[in-house]
């Protein structure tokens, strides 16, 4: 497959189709929708960190006048532990059907217990609580440090390691070399541990949905996720509602990065329209967002690298531990599967435990694990190459993985763009540019898988002529505006003319959700099938037209032409043409694919971070920031440099400020966008971004997924930033100004520097 | 449910009786960016909010007979912002007050809400206790005025007799050379809650201070006055013993406590840092004057 360079809307920064919409206020959230006869649904969560529910009496809350229904854990589709794993995506059934209620346990504060419809929300609120939940409390546990202890409080009893009852739900490992023979060739030999905090995907829309079930059953869900799809499935499983009976209609999303790929509150919903025979909706409050929704992983992890004088990196051995919240599934692949990726290391050892404690689930975020891990590794690499006394990109540069380089986790790399982006890095300005007093640099790398997978596509032309598509994956970082310059440069066409829509779960063929770094990589692949096939049915119906073979007509410019003069004269048969003559030439035009998408690649990126430090108050500021990543083919590069500013932004936040902080009885004490600090735009520098491209051979227009290696090398970027500036190492996040102050105001700081 | 009703009227006398009769029900009402806040977080439950920026006074910035300023209690940060001169003779207490929440918040709230917020961590207070003002309140007993720093209690608790309203602040009149200037401590660098706030007001003569206040908030229960801070600018060229022992007396007037925004040790340190840094902005100022 060769890629074609020479296009004319392939690689514009065209207008995003959704615009319009978001910045005049017109764009419809989940929140958005209303019905006549709409009640409100509350759910009632556990004030507990750790209790099992002995019983639950909702009798006063139902006589509430104005209450309309209430659900407990009864009315939920229960997959019993023993029976073994039910997975949907990456999620286990057993533990979906416990998140959205709480089973036998509650397993942290706000935890759902029982959830109720009224006629209004104040009612609904009041109503929970009448609800009498008679609990036994129960010690909890929340770090990670004291949940792998022997004698810690055990969450799932049924759940062993190592044959005895364990929080630690699951272990994972890449191998390859010999770890003990690799360390021994080592002249420098560098190992640390690193803890990070919890950190929320921070979307700004809340969860919420409108759900409506009609007395034969027919289920309709107005929701924001990333993924109707998997809402329908999700919700079909844990109500006993057949697929095909739940329309799931993707309401414009404010924001999920990996958080949305999870159902909270569509379960429930239903549940409770079902019973009241009215539609029900539901929205969280951002207190609800921050106690009970998935933040991604805290951590603990150890990193020990070996290299030899001539800064060949002949060993690496990576533990680490995260934790999963209430219920197994922390994201150790990641972490495991990423962090040593970006280099061709001989002898390996990297392995991830999945921990359980007492707060809520976490939920995928963006590059799931591999920034906790990256974190660690990026940040030894760079102790060693100082050790080394070598540049740290010329570090990266010397034991860059490249073609051919098999990586722990299996595949061995076709082409990749790893070395390009140290390249870049390195000959950029910024690399170059003076630093002044109390100013540091930090370089680290970074790589996430990307994913293929399921995706569905339509493409139909209008009688007039212009183009609809449809496809199924709810559009989180530009999809939509990539599918139409993909469409207008395949139909030859303005890009003005091509309308892409998102589907519902009954108006398009089933398509993965959103995450993964999939959707332009998968979609792209369906549509251009798609647009082949109309392209073939348009070229032969200007043969008939024309009364000559079908291999005589060429498509170009949005019009049929002879390929030659020797196959006839005739003047072109554009789009409209042929779609006016439609229904006397076969009918309308239009084509679907649906296909699983293989060949995704993986994708590298290379940071550059300046900050200053004013010592007197421990805040470290984010200067100058450049991210190079190897983004395949930028199909449109305003979105593509959209993702690596928005996943830096959040890297930076993770890095300095973001943190759960919990209370003596474990809850969330900070569940607000007030203390709990997530940048705002005057907090960072205009994020710079150089975009190297090194097509994807197995895809038709060389996409690679852009948007989860942005967030991956961004806290050990600015780690080693704070290094250069100030001479101390940090090992926790976040660094923020008490951290970061009293590591300054510490003796043997003030002592080093006098 | 209980029912939730409102008033706005146009005098303060139909005001005072309406929210004296109320009770422990009643809310005063002027930009609503903390009580609006508080409701729906359940926070607090009023029967009664009585509205005031109906209220001529309570939306008024006036220029005193002495060359002070009175400025009415509902008078919001943009509008305070905008007034002529305000910003020119108290350039501290408009940007404290300017820092309340985020731009679209200015169009709404006010001093005087933030004042009776009782937040340790109100960024207009501590500048206006720096400012040496002197609010006036009114309630059924009829009108007194006490100075800034004794309104508040304790954390969400003010000084106020039941009926009181808060009507407005004066601040004097500003000798030659006189300046101000307000500094926190924030995480990030706006849309934040201090960490360590601190205004400083001072007059110089011939390089010499002659008249400071110091105003410390975030570090105790309520917004503090540090006289001992004063006391070592005072007299002072502004030099270096005596901007460490100003900004010694700050950290030693800290009570603070260990919280999710900060610890002792950092804000007692900040609390100095922040006196040296605020008390050059006012001296720069003030030269100007």
């Amino acid at each position: 497959m060769t890629v074609v360079t020479n296009n004319k809307w392939i690689g514009q920064r065209t207008i995003r189709p959704d615009g319009m919409d978001k910045v005049t206020g017109r764009a419809q959230f989940a929140a958005d929708t209303n019905m006549p006869g709409m009640i409100w649904g509350k759910v009632l969560r556990s004030p507990h960190a750790h209790a099992r529910i002995k019983s639950i009496n909702t009798a006063k809350a139902e006589a509430l006048p104005g209450v309309k229904a209430v659900v407990t854990a009864r009315d939920i589709v229960d997959f019993p532990i023993e029976k073994g794993a039910v997975m949907l995506g990456i999620q286990d059934m057993r533990w979906m059907c416990r998140n959205v209620m709480a089973r036998e346990k509650a397993l942290f504060p706000g935890h759902p217990i029982a959830a109720v419809a009224a006629t209004s929300e104040a009612i609904a609120a009041e109503a929970c609580k009448l609800i009498e939940v008679d609990y036994e409390v129960l010690p909890f546990v929340i770090e990670i440090e004291d949940a792998i202890k022997s004698d810690a409080p055990i969450l799932h009893e049924f759940n062993t390691f190592e044959g005895k009852p364990s929080n630690i739900a699951g272990r994972l490992e890449h191998k390859k070399g010999d770890l003990a023979e690799g360390f021994k060739k080592a002249d420098v030999v560098i190992e640390r541990s690193f803890t990070t905090r919890p950190v929320h995907q921070g979307y700004i829309e809340p969860h919420a949905c409108l759900i409506s079930v009609a007395p034969d059953g027919k289920t309709t869900i107005w929701s924001s996720s990333q993924g109707q799809f998997m809402v329908r499935a999700m919700t079909a499983h844990l109500t006993g509602i057949p697929q095909s009976d739940i329309r799931a209609i993707p309401a414009e999303i404010g924001g999920g990065f990996g958080g949305k790929t999870i159902v909270y509150l569509e379960p429930l919903a239903t549940l409770l329209a079902k019973k009241s025979g009215r539609p029900v909706k539901m929205v969280m409050t951002r207190e609800e967002v921050m106690r009970a929704t998935g933040p991604t992983s805290g951590s603990k992890s150890t990193v020990k690298i070996g290299a030899t004088k001539d800064g060949k990196i002949v060993a690496a051995h990576g533990t680490f531990y995260l934790q999963a919240g209430a219920l197994p599934g922390s994201p150790i692949r990641g972490a495991v599967g990423c962090s040593f990726t970006p280099y061709d290391i001989p002898n390996l050892l990297s392995e991830g435990y999945d921990v359980c404690s007492n707060r809520s689930k976490v939920a995928a975020y963006r590059a799931p694990g591999a920034p906790i891990g990256a974190y660690a590794v990026e940040c030894v690499l760079d102790e060693v190459a100082e050790a080394l006394k070598m540049d740290p990109l010329d570090f990266r540069l010397k034991n860059a993985a490249k073609e051919g380089t098999k990586a722990a986790h299996g595949p061995t790399f076709p082409r990749i763009g790893y070395i390009e982006t140290v390249e870049a890095a390195k000959a950029s300005d910024h690399y170059k540019a003076p630093l002044g007093k109390l100013q540091g640099r930090g370089v680290a790398s970074g790589f996430w898988f990307n994913a293929g997978g399921e995706s569905s596509a339509q493409v139909n032309i209008t009688e007039d002529g212009n183009v609809v598509v449809t496809t199924g994956h709810p559009d989180i970082g530009g999809s939509r505006a990539g599918i139409a310059n993909i469409c207008a440069e395949l139909l030859g066409i303005d890009y003005r003319r091509v309308s892409v829509i998102i589907g519902d779960t009954q108006t398009i063929g089933f398509s993965n959700l959103t995450g993964g770094s999939r959707v332009l990589f998968a979609s792209s692949i369906v549509v251009t099938q798609s647009a082949e096939k109309i392209i073939h049915t348009l070229r032969e119906r200007a043969a008939k037209i024309w009364e000559i073979d079908p291999e005589a007509v060429k498509w170009e410019d949005g019009a049929a032409h002879p390929v030659s003069p020797n196959a006839g004269q005739f003047p072109p048969l554009t789009l409209k043409d042929l779609a006016e003559k439609a229904p006397a030439m076969g009918g309308p035009i239009g084509a679907g694919v649906q296909l699983n998408t293989q060949g995704a690649d993986g994708g590298f990126g290379t940071h550059i971070c300046d900050v200053e430090v004013d010592v007197d108050l421990g805040i470290a500021r984010v200067t100058r920031y450049t991210a190079v990543q190897d983004v395949g083919r930028a199909i449109h590069p305003g979105y593509v440099e959209g993702q690596l500013q928005g996943g830096v932004a959040q890297g930076i936040g993770w890095a300095l400020n973001e943190e759960y902080i919990y209370t003596k009885e474990g809850k969330v004490d900070n569940p607000g966008f007030l203390d709990y600090r997530m940048p705002v735009c005057s907090d960072l520098p205009m994020i710079d971004c150089i975009m190297v491209e090194v097509p994807n051979p197995k895809h038709p227009q060389g996409v690679k997924g852009v948007g989860e290696v942005p967030l991956v090398p961004v806290m050990a970027a600015v780690a080693n930033a704070i290094y250069n500036a100030l001479g101390k190492r940090f090992y926790a996040l976040p660094m923020s100004p008490p951290k970061v102050l009293e590591v300054i105001d510490a003796p043997e700081t003030r002592q080093a520097a006098e | 449910m209980t029912e939730l009703r409102y008033l706005a009227p146009n005098s303060l006398d139909e005001a005072i009786k309406a929210f004296a009769a109320a009770g422990s029900a009643g809310r005063i009402l002027a930009g609503g960016t903390d009580l609006l806040v508080q409701m729906r977080a359940g926070v607090v439950k009023p029967g009664l909010i009585v509205d005031i920026k109906k209220i001529a006074e309570m939306t008024k910035i006036e220029q005193t007979a002495d060359g002070g300023f009175r400025v009415g209690a509902a008078v919001s940060g943009m509008a305070l912002h905008d007034h002529a001169s305000f910003g020119k003779v108290w350039p501290g207490v408009l940007e404290a007050v300017n820092l309340i929440g985020s731009k679209q918040v200015q169009g709404r709230a006010s001093a005087g809400g933030n004042l009776c917020n009782g937040s340790p961590a109100g960024d207009s207070v501590p500048a206006m206790v720096a400012a040496g003002a002197v609010v006036t309140v009114q309630g059924p007993d009829g009108r007194r005025e006490l100075p800034v720093e004794q309104v508040p209690a304790g954390p969400g608790r003010t000084n106020f007799k039941p009926g009181e309203i808060l009507v407005s602040f004066t601040l004097p009149p500003r000798p030659k050379g006189s300046s101000d200037a307000y500094l926190r401590m924030i995480p990030r660098t706006e849309m934040d809650i201090a960490v360590v706030g601190l205004g400083v007001s001072l007059t110089l003569k011939d390089g010499v201070c002659t008249a400071a206040r110091v105003g410390l908030g975030a570090v105790a229960p309520t917004v503090l006055l540090v006289e001992a801070a004063a006391k070592a600018l005072i007299g002072s060229k502004l030099d270096e013993a005596a901007l460490n022992a100003a900004a010694a007396a700050c950290s030693a007037a800290c009570r603070p406590i260990d919280d999710k925004r900060g610890t002792i040790a950092y804000r007692t340190k900040v609390a100095g840092v922040l006196l040296k840094r605020t008390t050059a902005i006012a001296a720069q100022r003030a030269k100007g004057n």
